[in-house]
């Protein structure tokens, strides 16, 4: 292929769309993430939407950072802490009785990502992350 | 002895979102964390919580060492009738805290 003005736009534009789409699709998740996220879903698709996480957005104290969850309809729920030593916080799981939300209070190692990844009434999988920006971290090294 | 607290409406109508919250007093022992001599502090966790409505559980927490000290969980659940709300936190070391709550449906 001749490299010709029209050509090398065509090429602009996808090295852009290329690196666009990671930043929309998924967040820069760790092995250890990864591998805890595939153990939660049995390597289903994860998607995104019906999850809402809410963190603070700076957290003075790494070793209780307040967090709360509300998935709809979502019979599981795995919280993740994408920067800690072992990135898994807690399980939740719900019955037709509870409504499939919750709050608690996790440590924080350093700033990260907080994941977290909802198994919904019909199987599917949903997912959400949120950086928090811890000053003191909580492992207590 | 761990000591447990949980907050539960004591009356609510039939089918009404109640908030429920329950703590319990615990180290939460990482096994990161050193000690003044720099040794590694064992791993000692409250590793799972459980709340059960007259014998039908509502939901249950697997806890990981990420959860703070004195683990804190609010929830809500639909009240289907007047009864027993069980809370349950088991150690690492097998020790089991029980606290119980009524709600009455009017």
């Amino acid at each position: 292929m001749k490299l010709t003005r029209r050509n090398a736009l065509a090429l602009g534009g996808a090295a852009i769309a290329i690196t666009l789409v990671p930043v929309n699709a998924a967040f820069a998740a760790t092995d250890a993430t990864l591998a805890d996220i595939a153990a939660f879903t049995g390597g289903a698709e994860v998607g995104e939407g019906g999850i809402e996480l809410t963190t603070p957005e700076i957290a003075e104290n790494g070793n209780t950072v307040p967090i709360e969850f509300s998935a709809p309809g979502a019979r599981r729920v795995i919280i993740l802490a994408d920067g800690n030593p072992n990135p898994g916080v807690a399980t939740f799981n719900f019955s037709e009785m509870a409504v499939s939300e919750g709050t608690t209070r996790i440590r924080l190692a350093g700033t990260q990502d907080v994941v977290a990844v909802a198994e919904m009434a019909d199987g599917t999988y949903t997912q959400v992350a949120n950086s928090v920006k811890v000053t003191i971290g909580g492992c207590g090294g | 002895m761990a000591k447990a607290r949980v907050k539960v409406p004591k009356s609510a109508t039939a089918g009404e979102v109640v908030t429920i919250k329950a703590l319990i007093d615990h180290k939460m022992d990482s096994g990161q964390a050193k000690d003044k001599a720099g040794n590694l502090i064992p791993r000692k966790i409250i590793n799972a919580f459980s709340a059960t409505f007259d014998g039908v559980e509502v939901m249950n927490v697997i806890l990981e060492p990420a959860v703070s000290t004195n683990p804190y969980f609010k929830f809500s659940f639909k009240v289907p009738a007047t009864g027993d709300l069980v809370f349950k936190w088991v150690d690492d070391d097998g020790t089991v805290t029980e606290a119980k709550k009524t709600i009455t449906v009017k």
